[in-house]
């Protein structure tokens, strides 16, 4: 399972940069967002995947059967921030799309002001 | 409570300012009295750091390695403190005259959310709450360069957010590998731990993504190519925050966190880190030299400044820290002046270009005189505060034999009095072109505009004449930073047993 997830992180990390280096804007964000993904596969790989409880932690059990809930707790607040990043980096690609009539970034303008 | 006011104070700020009735008069004069508050506090902190040493707070009262800790030690002080100045200064400047349609867009507190960002990450004791504060501040600064529509503008902000969004993925990516190994996030917690658990390989791994993710954030130079195409399209004040400060972060957490975690002054990432500061420097001046616009000739040396003060924590001496933490306070307060310098020209003559610039010396020789010391300061001439804190810089690599490493540095910063001169004299001294109308030339300046800069001018005149009870702050800030054993004992309390995994 450690294996396959660690594959699957660095084929996102993989895709996400390599669509980060293209010209159009659209690939850039769908780039940033596997990389956001692939991030947060290999936070969890990286922690140790385990099947154990949920860390609901009663008396009289030893804590080795419950799993570790910070990963996830990290996990869950990288991929809230992601999204509004992400939400964000699509309003400015559609307001670049109306003012410019293009998403490649060469495109755009001249570099001056 | 004390330490959690310079983030609450400025997130209130910002509340208050998008219930009020939005008139701009009343909305400037909120956000300024928010940054005073916020000046008063962060002054507070200081000295309290100051007298009874590095101050500590566990947010909720969850004990330390557990829940989030708040921490200021003499460097996030100092830090704070500056962040403050610059806060009020930014708001300060805002009397003069926003364009109406940022403010109804909510110019005011965004600006709050930027400062709120930079004094959590300067506050934090946790690695991951680090990252969180870095996208507070990314995501207010995303939107203040983004308020506007213009083709050049569009391009610098959509630069900016991606290689800074490629930024906190690698930031990401490191505290996820990090906590896989040592189990916890608190940076005492970590400090403790993670020397005893790496392996070189995941040492070498670590060190370079946090490398690479601060140094995106703070231009270091394979790097930095974000910040000149971008620092020059935001109007004058956004630009003082931006530049001041958002950089500053990125070193900050460079020496944060290299100094707890990687606490091996032979690492191969030290070695790394001198010979890139020492690139950006060299390539930060040329590359300023061949600018023909006030505000990229600004973007450009502070690239160029950055690797000064990066190389102190590549040396990895107390002297040398202590040089590197006196030229970001040094470079905090004349970079976001001159920025707001150029604010004036964008006043009088609608742009920044040097070649449209010229006879503000004739017309208003006070003005142009004022402007002087900043640049003059960031060029290091004695005695101003640049040349104390490039001599703080400098001196620990001559005592430590590191003879190419100060010809470098010395030849940076003959081209910054170069870079300096040519500023002057294209934007004050030489006569004016015909093009720009006797109207506009003559037009005064108004005291709301110059206010800000008299103010930092003053600070930084002020930095001249206090430099030697500053450089011996800083040094003993240094000193706390190098040493971890301090910093884990106020945070974890004495001798805890370490958290197990």
């Amino acid at each position: 399972m450690e294996l396959l997830l660690a594959v699957v992180a660095g084929v996102l990390y993989a895709a996400g940069l390599y669509l980060m280096l293209r010209r159009r804007l659209a690939q850039l964000i769908i780039g940033l967002s596997l990389l956001s993904n692939g991030s947060n596969i290999l936070i969890l790989s990286a922690a140790g995947v385990t099947r154990a409880k949920p860390p609901l932690i009663t008396e009289g059990h030893p804590l080795e059967q419950f799993a570790d809930p910070v990963p996830q707790s990290l996990i869950l607040t990288a991929i809230v921030i992601g999204f509004g990043v992400l939400a964000f980096s699509l309003v400015l690609a559609h307001r670049v799309h109306q003012s410019t009539g293009s998403d490649d970034i060469d495109t755009i303008g001249p570099d001056r002001a | 409570m004390l330490l959690a006011l310079p983030i609450l104070l400025p997130l209130l700020t910002a509340i208050v300012l998008h219930l009020l009735p939005q008139r701009s008069r009343l909305l400037r004069l909120v956000a300024f009295a928010g940054s005073l508050f916020v000046l008063g506090t962060a002054a507070f902190i200081f000295v309290r750091v100051q007298q009874t040493g590095i101050l500590v707070l566990q947010v909720g009262s969850w004990p330390a390695p557990f829940g989030i800790t708040l921490v200021a030690d003499l460097f996030s002080a100092l830090m704070i403190v500056m962040v403050s100045v610059i806060g009020v200064a930014v708001t300060a400047s805002s009397f003069a005259g926003v364009d109406p349609r940022r403010e109804a867009l909510g110019y005011h507190s965004l600006i709050q959310v930027v400062l709120m960002g930079v004094a959590g990450a300067f506050l934090t004791g946790d690695i991951f709450n680090l990252y969180v504060w870095f996208e507070v501040l990314l995501i207010g600064s995303f939107v203040l360069m983004s308020l506007h529509r213009t083709r050049a503008q569009l391009r610098a902000a959509f630069t900016y957010v991606g290689l800074n969004l490629l930024a906190s993925a690698f930031l990401l990516t490191a505290i996820g590998l990090l906590y896989g190994q040592a189990g916890t996030l608190n940076l005492a917690d970590l400090a403790r731990a993670w020397p005893e658990r790496r392996t070189p390989g995941l040492d070498a791994a670590l060190s370079m993504l946090f490398l690479t993710a601060f140094g995106i954030k703070a231009g270091l130079f394979p790097l930095f190519f974000w910040l000149p195409a971008s620092y020059h399209t935001p109007p004058a004040a956004v630009g003082a925050l931006l530049a001041g400060l958002l950089t500053k972060v990125g070193v900050y957490a460079m020496i944060r966190v290299f100094t707890l975690l990687f606490p091996d002054p032979d690492a191969s990432v030290y070695r790394v880190l001198l010979v890139l500061s020492a690139i950006t420097m060299v390539v930060g001046l040329i590359g300023a030299l061949a600018q023909r616009d006030f505000r990229r000739v600004l973007s450009f040396n502070l690239v160029g400044h950055i690797g000064f003060t990066t190389v102190g924590l590549a040396l990895w001496s107390p002297a040398a820290l202590g040089g590197s933490i006196l030229y970001v306070l040094h470079h905090m307060l004349v970079i976001s002046t001159l920025f707001l310098v150029s604010g004036l020209f964008l006043r009088q003559r609608r742009t920044t270009d040097l070649n449209a610039l010229g006879g503000l010396y004739r017309s208003q020789p006070a003005v142009a005189c004022l402007a002087l010391i900043p640049l003059f300061s960031l060029a290091g001439v004695p005695p101003l505060s640049g040349f104390v804190a490039k001599v703080g810089v400098i001196t620990p690599m001559l005592v430590g034999g590191q003879y190419l490493l100060a010809a470098v540095t010395l030849c940076v910063s003959l081209l910054t009095v170069l870079s300096m001169a040519r500023l002057w004299d294209e934007a004050f001294w030489k006569p004016a072109p015909v093009a720009s109308s006797a109207s506009a030339l003559h037009s005064r300046l108004a005291l709301p505009i110059l206010a800000p800069i008299v103010f930092l001018v003053g600070l930084t005149l002020a930095l001249t004449v206090f430099a030697g009870p500053v450089s011996t702050l800083t040094m003993r800030a240094a000193g706390q930073l190098l040493d971890r054993n301090t910093y884990i004992r106020a945070i974890l309390g004495e001798e805890v047993p370490r958290a197990a995994r």
